[in-house]
């Protein structure tokens, strides 16, 4: 499949600094592509410079193979969802759905019946003349999402569109985002700071990190194969440890934080003895069991002191004192009421086990 | 006594000094100028009455409702080439100025003359344009004219002039707020569905920023429609306005009947304006949020 958007050494720097630092990124046409970082990470710079709302310092934009670079907004064949959804107050729902096609000229029937499609698209038919003040947050969403495909644009951009709504709407209008892209085959290009909506909505993810991409994968090979423990704790959670290479075997390669040994498979990635390193175990891959319980034989075995319990809902966290810095965490999934669980209580000895597979090293004293 | 007694008590000792002022200074004051205004004139004074002749003669005499004419005529001048200088600049401050400092710098520059006596600022446009003025001094020297013109002071022209720079503060500033009240995002919106930057402003940046235009004009036109000191000092013979006309009554004519009459007819033209224009913002009021 060809590249839809296409953009090299993108650069843009606001009163000296620069927000986007030399950003290149293709996405593919039909692709669900998401730029995930936390806030000022340039994720929605980088966006703004597609739609044509700043225009880069060095770079150049690419969409459907044509230059747009210098082009302003209104000429581009894209279209965004805004974060504050930035619907026409003075109009009604149907009157900002069809705007853009009235002002185009194109004929009245013509308009009515796209408005209807595109609000039949998102189900909210019933509201076509309501005034955006008289509708919810989700309403309002919608209206947006229509307003924005109605002209069938090469591109859909969305900025943080969901980040405005409670927890059980945002969650329902990621599936319902997700369906709409099937449906439309428009490429959407999405950007938020919630690693739980680029995890479930995109083909594939870009991390951004101080205006640079830092790691772009499929969702799945970011999170279990993150580049940097950047990456790694921003997608999900994982326990850092700072160690140093205490052993090196055939597959293995053993690293040691004070009195604890970790060992990891080496995968490839060669490290010197005595380096410093970073170790890294995400919390619901690692075992809690009992300090007199076995554990496989070639998983590592940490010992520790409870020290809380933090209920989750379906999973219990468990903070353990392994005698670094911060204690080691480790997610239980509760299969059974959390008062059917045997919690270890806080105090209580307990044994941690993890399988070497699951621990990924980073070379230390690189930035975080 | 009861806690909602106490209270109702203390409410009511809030309200009394506001409520007692209003009475005795703007209520009582109009009560009296409503009296007036049905009383006859009878040389030397005047003698309390009941009769509509008053009224009768403003709209019966040339001399009465051509000057209400003009005033009329004068304010919408003033409000609108105050209009159509202070939108683009508000236009300026809020959308291409960059700079938050020079666009408070501005901003402030625009505003400040209402700190400075309005006497003072009527006056200098009288030392602008005056036979020994600025202009005329000017057009003498560079060989222009053989000698100074009148053509610049004493007409309708020198004041709209006037009366515009001294009220334009007062359009500037609500079309400022407007302005600044619509969500960039809007404009963005409109650029990003194809619609280039004339008719975006035609459709989304004009209409949203009507409530600022609306209160600009309802201030420049009632306060030019009561101005009675730019007339004076740069009107000349055609150029007297209605508060002339009822200062003289209440002056040198001793016709107060007459004068409280024609107050009577301002206050009802005044308000009128104001409550037509709160109607219109009203009905148009929108949630920017």
């Amino acid at each position: 499949m060809a590249n839809i958007i296409e953009i090299s050494h993108l650069t843009k720097s606001f009163g000296g600094a620069a927000v986007v630092n030399d950003v290149s990124l293709a996405v593919r046409e039909g692709e669900f592509v998401t730029l995930l970082g936390p806030s000022g990470c340039g994720k929605t710079t980088t966006l703004r410079l597609i739609a044509g709302f700043e225009y880069p310092d060095v770079g150049t934009v690419l969409v459907g193979g044509e230059d747009v670079t210098d082009l302003p907004p209104y000429r581009r064949p894209v279209n965004t969802v805004f974060q504050d959804y930035a619907l026409f107050p003075h109009m009604t729902v149907a009157q900002n759905v069809g705007y853009g096609l009235r002002i185009a000229g194109v004929a009245r029937v013509d308009i009515a019946r796209r408005v209807g499609e595109a609000l039949r698209m998102v189900d909210l038919l019933d509201k076509i003349q309501a005034m955006p003040a008289e509708l919810s947050g989700g309403q309002r969403q919608r209206v947006a999402l229509a307003r924005a495909i109605i002209r069938q644009p090469k591109v859909l951009l969305l900025d943080e569109p969901l980040s405005a709504l409670d927890v059980k709407l945002r969650e329902a209008m990621q599936v319902e985002l997700k369906h709409l892209h099937n449906r439309l085959g428009i490429t959407f290009l999405l950007v938020t700071h919630d690693q739980k909506e680029a995890l479930v909505m995109s083909d594939r993810v870009l991390v951004m990190d101080a205006g640079r991409i830092v790691q772009a994968g499929r969702p799945a090979d970011l999170y279990d194969r993150p580049a940097s423990p950047y990456v790694a704790d921003f997608l999900g959670s994982s326990n850092l440890l700072e160690a140093t290479v205490a052993a090196i075997e055939s597959d293995r390669i053993v690293a040691a934080a004070r009195s604890a040994r970790i060992a990891a498979l080496s995968n490839g990635v060669r490290f010197q003895l005595g380096e410093r390193v970073l170790v890294a175990v995400r919390p619901e891959k690692a075992l809690l069991v009992a300090l007199e319980a076995d554990l496989p034989g070639h998983f590592n075995r940490l010992e520790g002191t409870v020290i809380e319990n933090l209920f989750h809902g379906h999973t219990l966290r468990t903070g353990v004192d392994i005698g670094l810095a911060a204690p080691f965490v480790v997610d239980s999934q509760l299969q059974q009421a959390l008062s059917q669980t045997q919690a270890p209580a806080p105090g209580i000895r307990v044994a941690v086990g993890i399988d070497p597979a699951n621990v990924t090293l980073f070379p230390g004293e690189r930035g975080r | 006594m009861k806690l909602a007694q106490r209270r109702r008590l203390a409410i009511l000792g809030v309200l009394m000094p506001p409520l007692l002022w209003t009475l005795v200074f703007m209520i009582v004051p109009y009560a009296i100028m409503f009296t007036y205004s049905f009383w006859t004139k009878k040389f030397p004074t005047f003698v309390p009455d009941f009769q509509f002749g008053n009224y009768a003669l403003l709209f019966a005499d040339p001399q009465y409702y051509q000057v209400l004419l003009r005033t009329l005529k004068i304010a919408l001048l003033v409000s609108i080439a105050a209009l159509l200088l202070a939108y683009p600049l508000a236009y300026f401050l809020v959308f291409k100025v960059r700079s938050p400092r020079l666009r408070l710098g501005i901003y402030m520059a625009t505003v400040v003359p209402l700190w400075v006596s309005y006497l003072l600022r009527a006056y200098t446009w009288k030392t602008i344009l005056g036979s020994e003025g600025v202009i005329n001094s000017f057009l003498v020297w560079s060989g222009v004219l053989a000698q100074p013109t009148d053509l610049f002071l004493y007409n309708q022209f020198s004041m709209v002039l006037t009366l515009t720079y001294i009220f334009i503060p007062f359009m500037v500033m609500p079309i400022y707020t407007a302005l600044e009240k619509i969500p960039r995002s809007l404009i963005e919106a409109s650029k990003d569905l194809g619609v280039a930057r004339l008719p975006t402003f035609v459709m989304i940046t004009l209409p949203l920023s009507v409530p600022g235009i609306l209160a600009g004009f309802t201030f420049t036109f009632c306060l030019t429609f009561g101005d009675f000191v730019a007339p004076f000092l740069v009107g000349g013979p055609n150029g007297s306005m209605i508060a002339n006309t009822v200062q003289t009554q209440f002056g040198t004519a001793l016709n107060w009947p007459l004068g409280a009459a024609l107050s009577i007819v301002m206050l009802a033209i005044v308000l009128s304006i104001i409550s037509l224009s709160d109607r219109f913002e009203r009905a148009g009021r929108l949630d920017l949020a």
